[in-house]
């Protein structure tokens, strides 16, 4: 672990009661990085990504081993408060899930619940963000419509401005494109190519060819476990282990 | 022209066979949902019916408009409900003014922070409140509620209005707890996910996103609370004192339109004016009711096409 480095995972394990989801991992992220995700259904990376902002916390059963530091500062230190880890490690979910609210308030919400009362702030900086997340155009003249009233790429790069708004300094992706069509996916892909320049960015694909495309980094998870990881160029082209190669070419998965 | 074959012919038949079923389904299904139409119909036709010749005597100002009911007057009869619909009124807004708090929190409680074991224990406990009979609600009113009503505020009698207020609300509690919680229970995972992402704590949580998403269920589950207090009868027979003069607070004994209706109708004189002014106040009841449902149905549907 270097200085540079912005999450380091130390032999992390994670139990759903008594089964282990997620078996010693140990990884460095560097700042302003893309790392992609990949593994077949059920390897634990969705897990794994949850675990860098305690989201498992909400599920009743789970325990956590290990360490992630955030920074140096390991968030599952008693004395970490878990609405500050969330506050620095924004996510995004797999299917989009504004709230029932306006468009506005769904990217407000972030301020309005860490105690943010100033109008014009808040009115900046939801435009900052909705900018920020290519949206801004698209919906500058209907802010006051319901999110659930916009299209499925629409509403999932509202929940990127939403994360946004909080200025996070880690952005989880949890399979952020898997439920839009391929042009709404080329939107967000993009976007994510224009995050990194201020966020570092940890997302989960299914999709091999979105790995290889957005990445800088690559993990490859199997069962639970860390299998590789390294640059994307070099995971594409020379994986170091035979089960990675043969997930990369298709033979399974 | 090719010979259809066995198999095609017997396919032919096959969906003729269920064509016809599929409309005697829906014809089943279509004549049972309109007999409920018909019996809501035929219960107002009735009521009209033999509300309608208690106004060849009343006048209409007399009825809806003065506050003296008083039938078998010595010098001449009174027909007026004000008393009584304002008694209504107050012992039902009473009731939801202690239950709508009290059940929203209780699910907001038993949702959001009781363990699954806790959950599993109060729940029942709350559904088996809701078995309790109104006869024996009533009579704890008499001997717990009044008695102690009577010396909190240092009156003669505690059968009053408040007391009846208290009755009905633990009586609807059940339906607005246990039809909320199921509201908060229906609102997605995700929502409460993407909130605590965004570094909500559980409180904020439940009242910026949970109850704002499930507000339309807890409306409807406040609203059958409360038509269950507008119409219940034995309890408020019971424990409210049934004086027949206008309110003025909560401490005076009241005589609510289904009380009044319960006590003199089993002793008026078969098609007397009292007589068929009593189904006119059961009317007016009904109404009363019918308007509950009706705002509860438009308040539902503007917060369902919100949330769309």
């Amino acid at each position: 672990m270097d200085s540079q480095d912005k999450i380091s995972v130390r032999n992390l394990n994670f139990y759903y009661g008594q089964v282990r989801r997620v078996t010693n991992v140990t990884i460095d992220i560097k700042a302003n990085q893309v790392i992609g995700i990949i593994g077949p259904s059920g390897c634990g990376k969705s897990t794994f990504l949850r675990t860098l902002n305690r989201m498992n916390d909400l599920i009743l059963g789970a325990r956590v081993e290990g360490m992630v530091l955030l920074d140096g500062e390991d968030i599952y230190d008693p004395e970490v408060d878990v609405v500050d880890v969330r506050r620095r490690v924004g996510m995004v979910f797999q299917k989009s899930n504004p709230f029932p609210k306006s468009i506005y308030e769904n990217v407000a919400y972030g301020l309005r619940i860490g105690g943010v009362r100033e109008k014009d702030f808040i009115a900046e900086r939801v435009e900052k963000s909705l900018r920020d997340a290519a949206l801004w155009e698209e919906v500058k003249d209907r802010l006051d419509d319901n999110a659930m009233r916009l299209s499925g790429g629409q509403q999932q790069r509202l929940c990127i401005a939403r994360a946004l708004a909080i200025e996070p300094e880690v952005l989880l992706m949890d399979e952020p494109a898997s439920a839009l069509d391929p042009t709404a996916t080329l939107k967000v892909e993009e976007l994510i190519q224009e995050l990194k320049k201020k966020y570092t960015i940890i997302i989960v694909t299914h999709n091999m060819q979105q790995a290889a495309r957005i990445s800088d980094f690559t993990a490859f998870f199997m069962l639970g476990e860390l299998v590789e990881f390294d640059e994307t160029k070099q995971m594409f082209t020379k994986p170091q282990k035979k089960i990675t190669e043969e997930y990369i070419t298709g033979r399974f998965g | 022209m090719p010979v259809p074959c066995a198999y095609h012919v017997h396919m032919r038949k096959n969906a003729r066979h269920n064509r016809l079923k599929e409309e005697a389904i829906r014809l089943l299904l279509f004549s049972s949902s309109i007999t409920v139409v018909i019996l809501l119909a035929g219960i107002f036709l009735l009521l009209l019916m033999k509300a309608l010749p208690a106004f060849r005597e009343i006048s209409a100002g007399e009825f809806f408009l003065t506050g003296v009911w008083d039938p078998t007057g010595y010098e001449r009869s009174h027909y007026g409900i004000l008393a009584m619909i304002k008694s209504t009124v107050m012992v039902t807004a009473g009731a939801m003014a202690i239950a709508v708090p009290l059940g929203v929190g209780t699910a907001a409680f038993l949702n959001e922070i009781a363990g699954p074991r806790l959950r599993e224990v109060l729940k029942p406990v709350i559904e088996i409140l809701a078995g309790v009979p109104s006869v024996v609600v009533g009579f704890l009113g008499i001997v717990l509620f009044g008695p102690m009503i009577a010396k909190l505020f240092g009156i003669h009698s505690g059968l009053n209005a408040m007391n009846g207020s208290l009755l009905l609300a633990i009586m609807s509690l059940p339906t607005i707890i246990s039809i909320s919680e199921d509201a908060l229970n229906a609102v997605p995972v995700s929502f409460s996910e993407a909130s605590f992402a965004l570094g909500a704590n559980r409180w904020q949580t439940l009242v910026r996103v949970k109850m704002p998403a499930a507000v339309s269920g807890v409306i409807a589950a406040c609203m059958l609370g409360m038509g269950r207090a507008i119409g219940e009868t034995m309890t408020v027979l019971m424990a409210t004192g049934c004086a027949i003069a206008m309110p003025v607070s909560f401490l005076d004994p009241v005589r609510t339109i289904t009380s009044a209706i319960a006590i003199e109708l089993g002793e008026v004189a078969f098609n007397s004016t009292h007589y068929y002014a009593l189904f006119a106040v059961g009317l007016v009841l009904f109404c009363m009711t019918f308007a509950v449902n009706m705002v509860s149905d438009v308040i539902l549907h503007k917060y369902q096409s919100l949330q769309r």
